[in-house]
């Protein structure tokens, strides 16, 4: 271990995952969104809002508010408060942290939440003022928005590796067999590879079945002690080991790597696991090929070997290695910074025996890995944890 | 190879006028060096005081060594495409209306790695030179251009969005009797310009040029008089709609000073330097930014030659500098004017020149060929700010370095 060892997240728990179905455009605020989550989350547990004592948000779209002006909108004296800008890292960050507070008896109870509104134009607007270096560096060359950038990721890749559009679309079709058992996705129809193959492009070598579907919707758990949740009666999940990590590899020319490969010895050795182990696997898929250096860098398969990791494997809920089961964000929807949660919040429902029609038979042990934030040319933040159920 | 662009056919005038849409324009305080750059046609980058690190996208602080002390410093322009795309969708106005659209990641050899425009003869794994170039926008946006020269290079419709080349457009160049105004009109037809407008004030004496030029097929010779609306409206009424770059040739030069000097004459220059560029703004700049988004020969550019003195005065020259500071003053306003539309104000600023008005001068001076190539050069390469010859180059990093110590040189403090 690079950094000397880290103490456990013994003690701590996640529970009470909860999903408010996405809607492709609506009228209503992340602070509507976010509070029906919170609301969710609250009930499951038994939760008046006078006991939540930890609050944690992740959202693009409060403005002009932040995490302290929700607490005054939604009723709330915590005296523990996170605000998580990280995007599709935000869920396992989320939970890192709030772990830690209540390891530490700072919080009780914290409630993790994400959501986010999608109005018409909404997305647009978001982009403009993403950041700095967007605004400055990437933007003024064609606005093509993440998909450009992502792009020429996947351009590099398979230039570097030999991956194919064809590997690409195994991710995707795959997922969208997963969504249709996911009665909360987006998508509802059936995905083939002829279908991903020959949809229209939208920033080469990216096409329309390689990019999310930017919508509305929330996500939210709970992080608490176990007792807590023993004496609750609330399926829970352990965190075996988890890791963040931001501006990786700095001085790599483009992103054919994340974060991860910097920590994954250290998470394996915190959870005392391998991937042979792992049942559920839960990826930030923005693009299939962003899954697959997630598959890479999590140690799968070797750098460079995901096209063939996908040929080899059935990545649906019935395969050899279930992936993205409820659909990902490629099929059940990107709600914002809730689709930074969505891997997170699936992966308790799985080890926890909560997940009805995406269920994998016998899942204990998930991996959820996030990945956020395209600053300028590449995502900065990585983050993954491994999950245990307790049944 | 870019496929060379033909003469674009008549206009419609029945169909609708495409309103001009502007590129993203909003930019951090740090990354509007790469506008200042793009300007003056340098390639410049932060480069850290302390540890040399080139940075990019620019920044407040070294990402190498938080140093805070960055300086724009011209750069090696050399670099690989990492990778390549091309974008077909996007929810910008702008480029929705020019998709498909390529963009790429460029490593420098100078160290970072540059999200940028590229040319069409650009493809992954190439060498590059990379550029910075004013965009519809008038920020500074990085381009990869291809390592070497390429036939119709300039063609290519990425570049030609950054610059104002004359090619296929119409050129209306305001004064035939100024010294660079024959050189100017060959250049431009040399460059590919369709036509050429030359104004002649007071046209029952002909200038000197007038037949050699109006012999020309591409030449027109019209009435125009800088110094009078009616004369200038009443051409705008007749080729406003039609120009695409216009060329302010018009000067009115004497020397001598101010205490000894005649307001007669001061109130001339006045009249033709100043008041004359703003007659032409008026009456030609709302025709021309409302034709910016026109296609092939749209609206591209609206040019003054300045005079060096514009920057600080030359004593000798009092009153006529005067005025020259009053039309740079005048083109700033322009720019921010004709900002929304996209239309360049090019100013292209030039030492004493080689005439009858300078005469008593030393050299170096400025021939009338040069100011000509300097002025198409200027708008081929999309450049908003041009210094044309030795002595004004001179003059505006002296003017950078310290406008005191300039001005104070100027009004007779010879080196010690």
């Amino acid at each position: 271990m690079k950094n000397g060892s880290r103490q456990s997240y013994d003690g701590a728990v996640v529970t009470a995952p909860v999903t408010i179905p996405y809607v492709r455009y609506s009228q209503e605020t992340a602070h509507w969104w976010i509070a029906r989550a919170l609301r969710g989350v609250l009930d499951k547990a038994g939760l008046r809002t006078g006991e939540l004592d930890g609050f944690s948000v992740s959202s693009f779209t409060l403005f002009p508010d932040t995490p302290v002006g929700l607490t005054q909108h939604l009723g709330l004296s915590p005296r523990w408060l996170d605000s998580i800008p990280m995007g599709g890292a935000s869920g396992v960050v989320a939970m890192r942290r709030a772990a830690r507070a209540v390891q530490s008896g700072d919080a009780r109870y914290v409630a993790c939440v994400a959501g986010d509104a999608n109005h018409i134009d909404s997305f647009r607007r978001l982009l403009s003022s993403f950041s700095r270096f967007a605004m400055d560096a990437s933007y003024p060359y064609g606005y093509g928005g993440p998909n450009a950038s992502f792009a020429l990721i996947a351009d590099a890749h398979m230039q570097q590796y030999g991956t194919t559009r064809e590997d690409f679309a195994r991710v995707a079709v795959a997922q969208r067999d997963n969504a249709l058992r996911n009665p909360d996705a987006i998508m509802k129809t059936a995905l083939t590879m002829e279908q991903f193959m020959a949809a229209r492009p939208i920033a080469d070598p990216l096409c329309l079945f390689d990019c999310v579907m930017p919508c509305a919707g929330a996500e939210g758990f709970l992080v608490m002690r176990e007792d807590e949740a023993v004496r609750r009666n609330l399926p829970f999940a352990r965190i075996a080991g988890t890791i963040e990590r931001h501006n990786a590899f700095p001085d790599d020319p483009i992103q054919l790597r994340g974060g991860w490969a910097m920590d994954v010895d250290e998470l394996y050795a915190m959870a005392q696991g391998s991937p042979g182990e792992i049942d559920v696997l839960e990826t930030y898929d923005d693009y299939p090929v962003i899954s697959m250096m997630q598959m890479e860098d999590l140690g799968f398969c070797a750098k460079g070997e995901s096209g063939k990791f996908v040929r080899d494997h059935d990545l649906t809920i019935s395969g050899d290695y279930p992936h993205n089961t409820s659909g990902g964000q490629l099929s059940a929807g990107q709600a914002g910074a809730a689709g930074g949660y969505l891997g997170m919040v699936e992966a308790i429902r799985q080890v926890t025996g909560e997940a009805g029609p995406t269920q994998v038979p016998d899942a204990m042990t998930a991996m959820v890995s996030g990945f956020g934030m395209i600053n300028y040319d590449r995502g900065l933040c990585s983050a993954a944890a491994i999950l245990r159920g307790a049944r | 190879m870019s496929e060379p662009l033909s003469r674009p056919p008549k206009k419609n005038p029945q169909l609708r006028q495409k309103v001009a849409t502007l590129p993203p324009l909003a930019r951090s305080r740090a990354a509007m060096g790469l506008t200042a750059a793009a300007a003056r046609g340098s390639f410049s980058l932060q480069h850290c005081s302390e540890c040399a690190t080139v940075q990019y996208p620019p920044r407040d602080a070294c990402s190498a060594c938080l140093c805070v002390d960055l300086e724009w410093r011209e750069t090696d322009r050399g670099g690989s495409v990492v990778a390549q795309t091309t974008i077909h969708a996007s929810p910008d106005p702008y480029y929705r209306q020019r998709l498909p659209w390529r963009s790429g990641l460029v490593k420098l050899d100078a160290g970072p790695s540059i999200f940028c425009h590229l040319h069409g003869d650009v493809r992954r794994g190439d060498r590059i030179s990379m550029d910075i170039k004013l965009d519809r926008a008038g920020q500074g946006v990085m381009i990869a251009l291809p390592a070497g020269r390429m036939p119709n290079m300039e063609d290519d419709p990425q570049l030609r969005t950054l610059t104002a080349n004359p090619r296929h457009r119409r050129v209306l160049v305001t004064d035939i009797r100024a010294p660079w105004a024959v050189p100017l009109v060959h250049e431009l037809i040399k460059a590919g310009a369709s036509h050429v407008f030359v104004g002649e004030a007071e046209g029952w004496r002909r200038a000197t040029p007038h037949e050699s030029l109006a012999s020309l097929e591409q030449v027109s010779i019209l009435q125009l008089d800088v110094t009078d609306a009616n004369s200038v409206k009443k051409l705008a009424a007749g080729i406003g709609g039609k120009t695409d770059i216009l060329i302010n040739t018009a000067r009115h030069v004497r020397p001598g000073g101010v205490v000894g000097g005649d307001t007669v004459f001061a109130r001339d220059e006045m009249e033709v330097n100043a008041f004359g560029l703003m007659r032409l703004a008026q009456a030609f700049g709302p025709a021309m930014a409302s034709r910016t988004d026109d296609g092939i020969n749209s609206a591209a550019a609206f040019v003054n030659i300045l005079s060096a003195s514009a920057m600080s005065a030359e004593p000798g020259y009092g009153a006529f500098s005067a005025s020259q500071a009053a039309a740079y003053s005048i083109s700033q306003t322009l720019r921010g004017e004709f900002r929304a539309s996209g239309l360049r104000v090019m100013n292209v600023f030039v030492g004493p020149t080689d005439d009858e008005w300078h005469q008593q001068m030393p050299p170096p001076k400025v021939a009338p060929q040069a100011l000509a190539k300097a002025v198409v050069d200027g708008l081929v390469c999309g450049l908003e700010d041009v210094y044309c010859g030795d002595f004004a180059k001179d003059i505006e990093e002296r003017w950078r370095r310290d406008a005191k110590v300039l001005e104070r040189e100027l009004t007779g403090g010879e080196h010690g």
